[in-house]
Parts: structure tokens; C-alpha cells; sequence
């Protein structure tokens, strides 16, 4: 294809686009750029604002012939703190935060030079949540925005004010209600995993599921088994969820050494049904009884996690969730082999000798418990 | 006796360019002025602005005086569109501040938020004010023709065009044939259209004012433009030029032709001293690819414009879709991401050169068309440029 411009000699080509080089500052509409680094009570600010705009409020051409030097603008530094940041506040739930101005340079964007307004601030508490009041231009310039990111350990957030939207808060702690409540339910799983506690007492309870209550022979079906685990689990869950939610949501709590205590001797208790039958068909009802009694020890756990204010309900059923899958996990691996290994010389050993170790262990448990007193090594 | 290289004028200059365009590139780094002497900034020039600062003061000191603020809104937005510059819009809307929300501000107040709006591109809040203003003074020469840009633009010529048709008896024979022209030689009747705007421009050349033969002048050209009678076109730019050499529109549709036409020197001189709009720095860039060994100096167009856009997005506007989708096909070889743009750009404008990125970009991307294409049908939009691609698109399903 035939280009028309071969026919132009090289130096008019390069003239032509050497004045290209002038300063390309875009027309674009007025915009400031905000930074706040935030750690703990304190806040780093870096505030951009264009020369142009700050002209146009306060004056900073002082002779009037349209072109800004660096003398002018020192001159003012005062007067653009001042301005500024009257029109930018920050608090915290406790109160505003103390705003003391630094030093300015100058930086380039893509329509001009700006000043740039270090600042720093004190809150009157850890910063969690961030309220920004934001007028700068507001009576000035309708279509001015602020643009605003604030970095807060290895979270960044970000947000657009604007006259119309010039008061925001924004939450610092806020991994998003989705990755919350999975953390939840991890810790949930976590805390059936390594509470052995809770893991006796159910196991307990279960071992004698693939029998007959009335002969104490194998039971004949799984299914009569399934429902007899099932309806064990279900009073547990149900029982420990009602203490777990009532403790949670409200000051209602107990001794934690009374708790554990009570827990170690449902340990006790259940083991030793095993070997002396005492509850024979109610052990449902048994396992809803103590089953409060382990909620109350999962709230303690909760409340040593903390439950965050703005996502209470999500976080409790998380970690709620999280307890009932681990247990299930457990239950899914011991009815199967349980149901199999029923009718052996083995099953029946675990029942009574295995029994009488859990029921050993769980004393010490309740002793150490207590008297807080240390029996075991670890 | 030392040696040291000489170097003609030229190719200092080669050499000098990547310096001088990479300083506005190393952004938003803070440093502090070495002298006080230096010049740090230079104020948007020609007095413009400071001649409305006596309005300014005076509209301080009494804010609720609706003659003033609308005086003042009226003259920023003027300059908003000889200076092309976004930021007086803002002072305009200010100025109007004890109206603005207001469900039914006084009539002036509501026409200059129609303006305001479809400035930015708000289209429906633009045209609800207008319906409320026909509604009440149907005499309204003002708020007819805005009513009838605004739904061109948006490609609703029905209404458009009985928009256009309530202005014959309230504005003059110029401006009511031009408003239906324009829709005409859009849906199916160019060739007709365009010969009736001709000669009413001839007739009416003695009453007419500047800006408003630039107007007619620039739609002319565009609609040689599309019928493909590039030297008409030109002429008609060319005349358009001679009255009004700033007005950015018409540099950026100028440009386009010339860029068609493989002509990027005549693109760099045309647009070279408007490098402050975005679209026109566009229209530079492209230019820059047409010539050979520009790398560098491209390079450095291409990441301003790029901030530019990044900017334009961080404060959430939409504004330059459009331009941005040129920009990503064209300048940045994403022909997905240009895709995705004309697709949002469609649906708020439909203007010709809305329809031609929308297909280069779902030519390149391979991607799905259908939604213009049927559009060019029922319209009856011709178009050389957009006819060639069509084919193209047709050839390669």
C-alpha cells in the first residue's frame, strides 16, 4: 500500500513530532487522591490536590500571571493545610481523631501538578472503623470526587466521595461475610478434632449403638443401629447448640472450671454406663442433658476467638457448622466399623476395658479440673 | 582538543523526546522543588475563567440570586466547551447548588441541569428534565433541539425526529433542518438528507452565525464521510476549520478521516496543540502508528493515555467508553477488553462511530455482533467504513 507521508523528508518528520514533547496535561474533571495508611490508633495521611483547584479556592497566584511557582505555592502551605483539612475529618466510634499537618511537595498526575499533603492523626481508639467526613470543593466544583484508599496491614479499600456522598464508613476489619464464615466453620471442625473430651462422650455414648439395649446382644440390623446413633447425635447437637447460641448472644455464662469439670464427669459417667448399665434406653435423653453442658464449653472456646459485631449470627452458625461436621466425621467412621466389628472378642473388650480407660482418663480429667491440679505430664 | 559527537538538530530532538515525554509518565512520585523560581504549574490560560470571577464573588455573596447562578452556570458551560474542559462543568453545577436537587428547580435552572447532565452522559435524568420542561413551556426552542440530540445520540429516531419537527415553527429554518437532516441521512434517507441540508446552508449563509455553520458544516462532512466522498468531506472540514480551528468535535472527526486515509502527519499537525483532550491525544497516538519508527514516542502516548483512562475509571466515569475501546483495540492489541467496552458504550450511545468500533472490535475478538448488526439493519444506517466491515463480518461467519 502506498503511503503518502514516505514522500516527506525525515527531518520534517522528526521536528513535526519533536513538538509533541510540550506538556500533555489532560482536561479531565477535578479529582483529589487520599491516602491513609492506618495502624493501630495513628494514621499516616498523603493528600493530593490539584494546584489548579486550590487556585481556584484560595488563590495562590499571587502577581496573577497565570503560572504557579514554587515560592507562590510555599508561601501558602498554610493556608492549603488549613483549608484542607478543615474539610476532611476522621473518627472512630470513641470520637474524632486529632489532625496535625506535615510537610508538602509536589507531584505530577496525568492533568497537572499537585501538592501533596502529608498529615498525621490520632484516633482516640484502634481503628477498626474508619468514618470519613469529606467536603473538599464541595461548594465549589458539584462533579469533584475524592478518591480515597486507605491501607490497613495487607488490605487495601478503597472509596469515592463526592459532594453528594461525602460521609462513608468504612470497616478496616472486613475479610468479607463469606471467607468469615468459613474461617468459622474451620475453627469449629478444629476444636471437635483436638477436644478429646467431646470426642470420648460421644464415643461413649455410641459404643453400645450396634447392640440391644433390652439383651445387650449385637443388634441384628444396621438400621436399628443408624437410628440409635442418630438420635444420640441429634440430642447432643441440638442440646449443645441451645447452650452454645444462649452463651453467645448474651452475658449468660458460667465458671469455665465449673464447665470443664461437669464436662469431665459426663466423660465419667458415660464410660461407666458401658460397664454398669445406667441409662439403658434413655441414653438420648443423657446425651441432651450434658450436651448442654459441652455448649457451654464451645462457647468459651468462641468467645476466646472472639465473634466479630458485624457478622455475629454468620460467625456463631459457622463455628455451630463446623462442630456438627466434625462430629459427623467422626460418627461416619465409627458406625460403619462398629456395625462390623460387633459380634468380635475385640468389640467386646473396647466396650468394657476400653470403657474402663476412658473412664480412668475422664477421672483424672475431673480432678485436675477440679482442684486445678496437674496429674498427667502435658 | 576534545571530541565530542555531533549530532544534527533532528537527532537531538529523537534523542531529547523520550526524556521530555517520560516526565509526565514518572507520576504521582512527591519530590520537593529545588528552586523557588521554578515554575511548577501554569493555570488554564486566556482569562477566561478570570474574567467570571467577578460574577464568582458577586454570586458568593448572595447564592440564592437565580439571575446570577444561572448567568454564571450558562458561562462555564461555555467554556466547558471551548476549552473542553470537564472541570467548569463542575463550577457550573456549583453555581447552581440551591436548585439542584430540587424535583422541579425553576425552568432556566432545569434546562441548564438537562445540559449539565447529558454532558455526562446521564441520558435519562437529561431527557426526564426535558420532558418536564416541553411539558410546561412547549415553546421551549432550547429544550426541543437538546431533547432531539440527545435521543440521535441514544439512536431513538422516531422520537428524535418529531422532536426536530416541533422546532420548525419555534427556531430558525437552519436549525430545524439541520436536527432532521442529521436523523434522516442516519435512518435510510442520506442522500436526500444531505442535499437538503446543503442547500438550506447556501440559502441561509447570510443569517447564519459561526457556530452554528460549524455545526452544519462538521455534520456535512461527516455525512460525505459515510457515503465515502472523502475530498467533499474534507472540503466541508476544511471550511468548518477556517471559522472555528479549536473546536474538538470537529478535530477529532477531521482526524478520523485523515487516519482512514493513512494521512498521520496531517492527523499530528492537526491535533498536535490539543494533546490536553483525551480524545484528540487518541486520535495523535494512532496517527504515531501509521508512521514508522515512532516507537518511543508512541510508547510514552500510549502509557499517558493509559493513565488517563485509569483515572477516568477510578473516579467511576464512563464518559470516554467510546474513545477507551479505540484505545484498547487499536493501541493495546486487547480486542477483548475493546469488545467488552463497545458493549457498554452501546448501551448509552448509538452513534455511527459507536456501530464502527463495536464491529472492529467483535471482528477482531471473534466475538458475537449480532446486536449491532441488526440494529444497522432496522435503522438503515449507510456507511461505507461500517458496509466494509459488515462484509468482513459476514465472510468470516
Amino acid at each position: 500500500m502506498m503511503r503518502r507521508f514516505l514522500r516527506f523528508p525525515s527531518i520534517v518528520l522528526a521536528l513535526l513530532l519533536g513538538c509533541l514533547s510540550l506538556p500533555a496535561q489532560a482536561h479531565k474533571p477535578s479529582d483529589s487522591y487520599l491516602k491513609l495508611s492506618v495502624a493501630e490508633q495513628t494514621i499516616a495521611g498523603q493528600w493530593d490536590i490539584a494546584l489548579r483547584d486550590l487556585d481556584y479556592a484560595i488563590g495562590l497566584d499571587r502577581n496573577g500571571d497565570g503560572r504557579l511557582t514554587w515560592d507562590e505555592i510555599r508561601s501558602h502551605h498554610q493556608d492549603i493545610a488549613g483549608y484542607a483539612l478543615q474539610r476532611l475529618t476522621l473518627a472512630t466510634g470513641a470520637g474524632a481523631c486529632a489532625v496535625t499537618a506535615g510537610e508538602q511537595l509536589i507531584a505530577q498526575h496525568t492533568d497537572g501538578a499537585y501538592s501533596v499533603l502529608r498529615f498525621q492523626a490520632h484516633c482516640p481508639d484502634p481503628v477498626d472503623m474508619l468514618e470519613i467526613g469529606y467536603r473538599l470543593f464541595a461548594d465549589l466544583d458539584a462533579q469533584h470526587k475524592g478518591l480515597v484508599q486507605i491501607q490497613h496491614g495487607d488490605n487495601t479499600s478503597t472509596a469515592i466521595f463526592s459532594p453528594e456522598q461525602a460521609q462513608q464508613s468504612i470497616a478496616l476489619r472486613n475479610p468479607g461475610k463469606l471467607s468469615q464464615f468459613g474461617a468459622y466453620v474451620l475453627h469449629g471442625i478444629w476444636h471437635i478434632w483436638i477436644g478429646f473430651d467431646h470426642i470420648l462422650f460421644l464415643l461413649s455414648l455410641l459404643l453400645p449403638a450396634v447392640l440391644v439395649a433390652a439383651t445387650g446382644h449385637p443388634s441384628e440390623s444396621l438400621k436399628a443401629s443408624f437410628f440409635d446413633v442418630l438420635k444420640v447425635v441429634t440430642a447432643f447437637t441440638l442440646a449443645h447448640s441451645i447452650t452454645l447460641t444462649l452463651a453467645s448472644l448474651s452475658p449468660l455464662s458460667l465458671p469455665s472450671r465449673t464447665i470443664e469439670s461437669l464436662i469431665a464427669a459426663s466423660v465419667v459417667l458415660a464410660a461407666l454406663n458401658n460397664i454398669v448399665p445406667l441409662f439403658r434406653g434413655r441414653r438420648p435423653s443423657v446425651a441432651f442433658v450434658f450436651g448442654l453442658i459441652h455448649g457451654f464449653g464451645f462457647a468459651s472456646v468462641l468467645a476466646d476467638l472472639g465473634l466479630p459485631r458485624d457478622a455475629l449470627a454468620i460467625s456463631l452458625f459457622g463455628f455451630n457448622l463446623g462442630v456438627e461436621i466434625g462430629q459427623l466425621a467422626i460418627v461416619a467412621v465409627f458406625l460403619p466399623l462398629a456395625f462390623l466389628l460387633r459380634r468380635s472378642w475385640f468389640y467386646g473388650q473396647l466396650l468394657t476395658k476400653g470403657s474402663a480407660l476412658i473412664m480412668l482418663l475422664a477421672s483424672v480429667w475431673l480432678v485436675e479440673r477440679a482442684f486445678d491440679i496437674r496429674l498427667m505430664p502435658v | 582538543m576534545t571530541h565530542s559527537i555531533i549530532l544534527s538538530p533532528s537527532v537531538r530532538l529523537w534523542l531529547l523526546l523520550p526524556l521530555l515525554l517520560l516526565a509526565p509518565a514518572a507520576q504521582a512520585t512527591p519530590y520537593l522543588p529545588t528552586s523557588g523560581d521554578q515554575v511548577i504549574e501554569v493555570l488554564p490560560g486566556g482569562g477566561g475563567a478570570r474574567q467570571l470571577e467577578r460574577l464568582r464573588t458577586a454570586l458568593r455573596a448572595q447564592p440564592q440570586d437565580l439571575a446570577l447562578a444561572t448567568s454564571l452556570a450558562r458561562r462555564y458551560i461555555a467554556l466547558a466547551r471551548s476549552d473542553t474542559d470537564p472541570r467548569y462543568l463542575g463550577y457550573a453545577q456549583a453555581a447552581l447548588q440551591p436548585w439542584w436537587a430540587l424535583a422541579a428547580p425553576p425552568l432556566e435552572v432545569r434546562m441548564l441541569r438537562a445540559t449539565l447532565l447529558q454532558s455526562t452522559h446521564h441520558f435519562d435524568a437529561a431527557l426526564k428534565d426535558l420532558d418536564a420542561i416541553i411539558a410546561i413551556a412547549p415553546q421551549h426552542a432550547q429544550a426541543w433541539l437538546t431533547r432531539a440530540t440527545v435521543l440521535t445520540v441514544r439512536g431513538e429516531y422516531a422520537k428524535a425526529s418529531a422532536s426536530c419537527a416541533r422546532l420548525s415553527s419555534l427556531a430558525s429554518e437552519l436549525i430545524s433542518i439541520t436536527c432532521i437532516a442529521n436523523i434522516g441521512s442516519l435512518s435510510g434517507r442520506a442522500a436526500h438528507s444531505e442535499q437538503l441540508l446543503e442547500k438550506t446552508l447556501q440559502r441561509s449563509a447570510s443569517v447564519t452565525t459561526p457556530e452554528l455553520q460549524v455545526w452544519v458544516l462538521t455534520l456535512l462532512a461527516e455525512m460525505a464521510t459515510r457515503r465515502g466522498a472523502a475530498s467533499v468531506a474534507e472540503e466541508r472540514f476544511q471550511a468548518a476549520l477556517a471559522l472555528d480551528p479549536n473546536d474538538s468535535y470537529l478535530l477529532g472527526a477531521y482526524a478520523d478521516l485523515l487516519l482512514d486515509q493513512e494521512r498521520p502527519l496531517e492527523v499530528v499537525k492537526l491535533v498536535k496543540e490539543h494533546a490536553r483532550i483525551d480524545a484528540l491525544l487518541l486520535r495523535q497516538a494512532l496517527a504515531l502508528q501509521q508512521i514508522p519508527g515512532s516507537g518511543v514516542t508512541l510508547a510514552a502516548l500510549t502509557k499517558e493515555l493509559s493513565d488517563r483512562f485509569n483515572a477516568a475509571l477510578q473516579r467511576g466515569d464512563t464518559v470516554h467508553q467510546r474513545e477507551q475501546a479505540r484505545f484498547e483495540l487499536q493501541l493495546h492489541n486487547a480486542p477483548k477488553a475493546a469488545l467488552a467496552l463497545a458493549q457498554k458504550n452501546w448501551a448509552v450511545q448509538k452513534e455511527a462511530a459507536d456501530v464502527r468500533i463495536y464491529l472492529e472490535a467483535a471482528l477482531k475478538a471473534k466475538g458475537d455482533a449480532g446486536p449491532v448488526l441488526n440494529w444497522i439493519k432496522t435503522s438503515g444506517l449507510e456507511d461505507v467504513a461500517v458496509n466494509k466491515l459488515v462484509q468482513q463480518l459476514k465472510a468470516g461467519a
